[in-house]
């Protein structure tokens, strides 16, 4: 009995014995370059917002292959570690306290959604591991008293309703009637389009909601019209921003322009319209509109090499989502390689980043802002010729 | 001036009401088959108008077939896809109560849901409309040939079925399976392929539905739920069985809910289906079309 507990013991003296050499031995092998930096990454790769978080983690993966091909960063290989959400904030949960606990990553990008970023702020807080969400909601970042670790680098919908605010004052209209859909993302953008509406002089005349399964616009659009209104902003995602579309066309009221959230950025939108969407009008990120941009703009290297890349590799179109996640693993990439694999110092680098050229925009962090990017970071774009163009001022 | 262009607001919702109100009676009318038939009140029928509108666009665009025969094809396999329904899950639980059957639809709905989504993903698709005219002005009111489309076929589909069920020999027969099934057994109908026959002709007025709508509201894997309890609404407001009414109590529902969206607040739309419903289950619990007398009869 004596024998054995004490053969217990050695075993387990040598087994400290030798997790304690590893432990003075690793930071030996990471001065000759070899330890990889690890980068945390949390998408939606399945579950019903896999179109969001599919293409970031292509992207991420893509972008990764990139560096380490390159000799990594600072000769450290780039070690990405992707989980999978599956679209649920409670999986998002549990994949974020995975990677500080178990993976024990300096930075962490992703969550793809608004709902799964607003649920693992607080943790990420509390760890205090940097974390650069892909997701949109402004409740991300703020107030910035409390999301002292968290950035984001998605637009929000103020910049979006700014830019069309701007266009809209550029082309003297005042008087404008608005249609959202009763979802999450419809009633942000509407929330925003009557927050903003009086900063810019526009009053609101018209004020529909619908719901996201409606299968017929006209009575909306026909109320616009009874109200004689300016211009039109639609605020939704999926069939109905379509529905709009058309019903507007049917309704021969292409008289009074019709502006649609960045929501319509897809060309596959423009294809189910059938024609209906020339002129329509929405403020889009660059990234979507790359080859249009003037060679003198400041995106367009950074745009073309990733949506080549990206095309070439994967053989499907970039979207902004995808953008997401190169803005913000080049983000994390950037501050690996200046101040190494340490949270707090790489937080820092982050608050203090300016004029960083990413795929959504230019972007200047500071204390007091933590997404970075501001309306000017957008283009307004019209569809002409079954296609995207940039709209003239 | 003024006046006129009050005229022309009115007319358009009117008309968006006509639209949307047949498509509901379409839905209704598949309720009406299989209730008539099986007393059963088939909750995938709202999958059906979906596969409908899918089919139709997986013949056209990808097996690259004309118009025409695509949406004949697309009504045929939806049809098979009831055919199919009756055959491998409702003859198999024909022993279970009408209610336990019920509760069997609905799990078929949404397995064909999510095969739907599997085959054709999350996106919406669109066919072009019948035919090639764009919309015209008709006083002031901006017309969808496609609407007349939908309206014409749908008061097509509820005088065929009248006329099936009223004079024809299957049609007759079918209306005795419902009315006493050992009865008609003893007077030689053979009930099984009667309410084999029902399932498909009802996926077939869905299908109908689907493919008539697609052009104008696109269709994509999850709109199925919705139609199929607007149509239900219509159904039970008409007096469920009744063609004629389930034609009129869709169209009472679609104007409701155009007006409703264009006088008072298009939030309010979904609401005012429910209401009229309600309303009808309240006071008149038959159906506006439907006799006291026969609903007593009625297990369910």
């Amino acid at each position: 009995m004596k024998a054995k507990s004490r053969w217990v013991a050695g075993v387990v003296g040598m087994a400290m014995a030798l997790s304690w050499a590893a432990g003075v031995f690793a930071p030996a092998r990471a001065q000759a370059g070899t330890e990889p930096y690890k980068v945390g990454a949390v998408f939606a790769i399945t579950g019903t917002a896999s179109f969001l978080g599919e293409p970031e983690k292509k992207t991420a993966e893509m972008i990764a292959e990139e560096i380490n091909a390159q000799g990594g960063i600072n000769g450290h290989p780039l070690q990405l570690i992707i989980y999978d959400d599956e679209s649920d904030a409670t999986k998002s949960t549990l994949a974020v306290k995975k990677l500080i606990k178990t993976d024990q990553v300096p930075v962490i990008i992703g969550p793809t959604q608004s709902d799964a970023s607003l649920a693992v702020a607080p943790i990420a807080e509390e760890a205090q591991v940097p974390l650069i969400s892909c997701a949109a909601s402004y409740k991300i970042v703020e107030p910035v008293s409390e999301r002292r670790w968290v950035f984001k680098v998605a637009g929000s919908d103020k910049h979006v309703v700014g830019k069309m605010y701007d266009y809209m004052k550029a082309k003297g209209i005042t008087k404008i009637g608005i249609m959202t859909a009763s979802t999450g993302f419809g009633a942000s953008g509407r929330e925003e389009l009557l927050r903003l509406a009086p900063e810019y002089g526009i009053t609101v005349l018209a004020d529909e909601r619908y719901g996201p399964k409606d299968t017929d616009l006209t009575a909306q659009l026909t109320k616009m019209r009874e109200a004689k209104v300016e211009a039109i902003v639609n605020w939704s995602v999926g069939p109905t921003q379509v529905l709009a579309v058309k019903a507007w066309r049917d309704l021969k009221m292409d008289n009074i322009p019709l502006y649609q959230s960045h929501g319509f950025g897809s060309r596959k939108n423009i294809e189910l319209a059938g024609g209906a969407a020339e002129g329509v009008l929405l403020p889009l990120a660059r990234v979507n509109v790359g080859p249009l941009l003037p060679d003198t703009q400041p995106q367009k290297k950074v745009i073309m090499a990733y949506t080549q890349a990206y095309e070439k590799k994967y053989n499907e179109p970039v979207s902004s989502f995808g953008g997401h996640a190169w803005d913000s693993l080049h983000l994390a990439v950037a501050a690996l390689k200046a101040v190494g694999p340490d949270p707090a110092k790489i937080r820092d680098f982050l608050e203090n980043t300016k004029g960083f050229v990413g795929q959504h925009g230019i972007f200047n962090f500071s204390p007091q802002d933590h997404n970075g990017l501001s309306k000017d970071d957008l283009e307004m774009v019209v569809v002409k010729n079954g296609d995207w163009a940039l709209a003239p001022w | 001036m003024a006046d006129i262009f009050h005229g022309a607001a009115w007319l358009q919702y009117a008309l968006g009401g006509l639209t949307i109100g047949a498509i509901y009676a379409l839905v209704a009318l598949g309720y009406n088959i299989i209730y008539n038939v099986t007393e059963i009140i088939n909750f995938a029928q709202g999958e059906f108008v979906m596969l409908g509108g899918l089919f139709g666009v997986f013949y056209y665009q990808t097996c690259g077939l004309p118009l025409g025969p695509a949406l004949l094809a697309a009504v045929a396999t939806v049809a098979l896809v009831g055919l199919l329904l009756e055959r491998y899950v409702i003859r198999r639980a024909r022993h279970a109560t009408v209610l336990s059957m019920i509760i069997v639809t609905i799990a078929f709905s949404i397995l064909l849901k999510g095969g739907a989504m599997l085959a054709w993903g999350k996106d919406p698709y669109r066919l072009p409309p019948f035919s090639r005219s764009g919309a015209f002005l008709w006083h002031g009111v901006a017309v969808q040939p496609q609407a007349l489309w939908v309206l014409g076929i749908g008061a097509v589909v509820v005088g065929a079925l009248t006329v099936f069920f009223r004079t024809s020999f299957y049609g007759k027969a079918m209306l005795a399976c419902a009315d006493n099934a050992d009865a008609a057994r003893l007077t030689g109908i053979p009930v099984r392929t009667m309410v084999l026959l029902s399932f498909g002709l009802s996926a077939a007025v869905g299908a109908v539905a689907g493919v008539s709508i697609c052009p104008i509201t696109l269709m994509e894997y999850d709109r199925g739920a919705l139609l199929g309890l607007k149509g239900f609404g219509a159904a039970v407001l008409g007096g469920l069985g009744q063609f004629y009414g389930a034609l009129v109590a869709g169209i009472v529902l679609g104007l409701a809910e155009s007006f409703c969206a264009g006088y008072v607040s298009s939030g309010y739309k979904d609401a005012v289906a429910l209401v009229l419903l309600m309303l009808a289950l309240f006071f008149k619990p038959e159906g506006l079309f439907g006799s006291k007398e026969a609903a007593g009869l009625k297990r369910f």
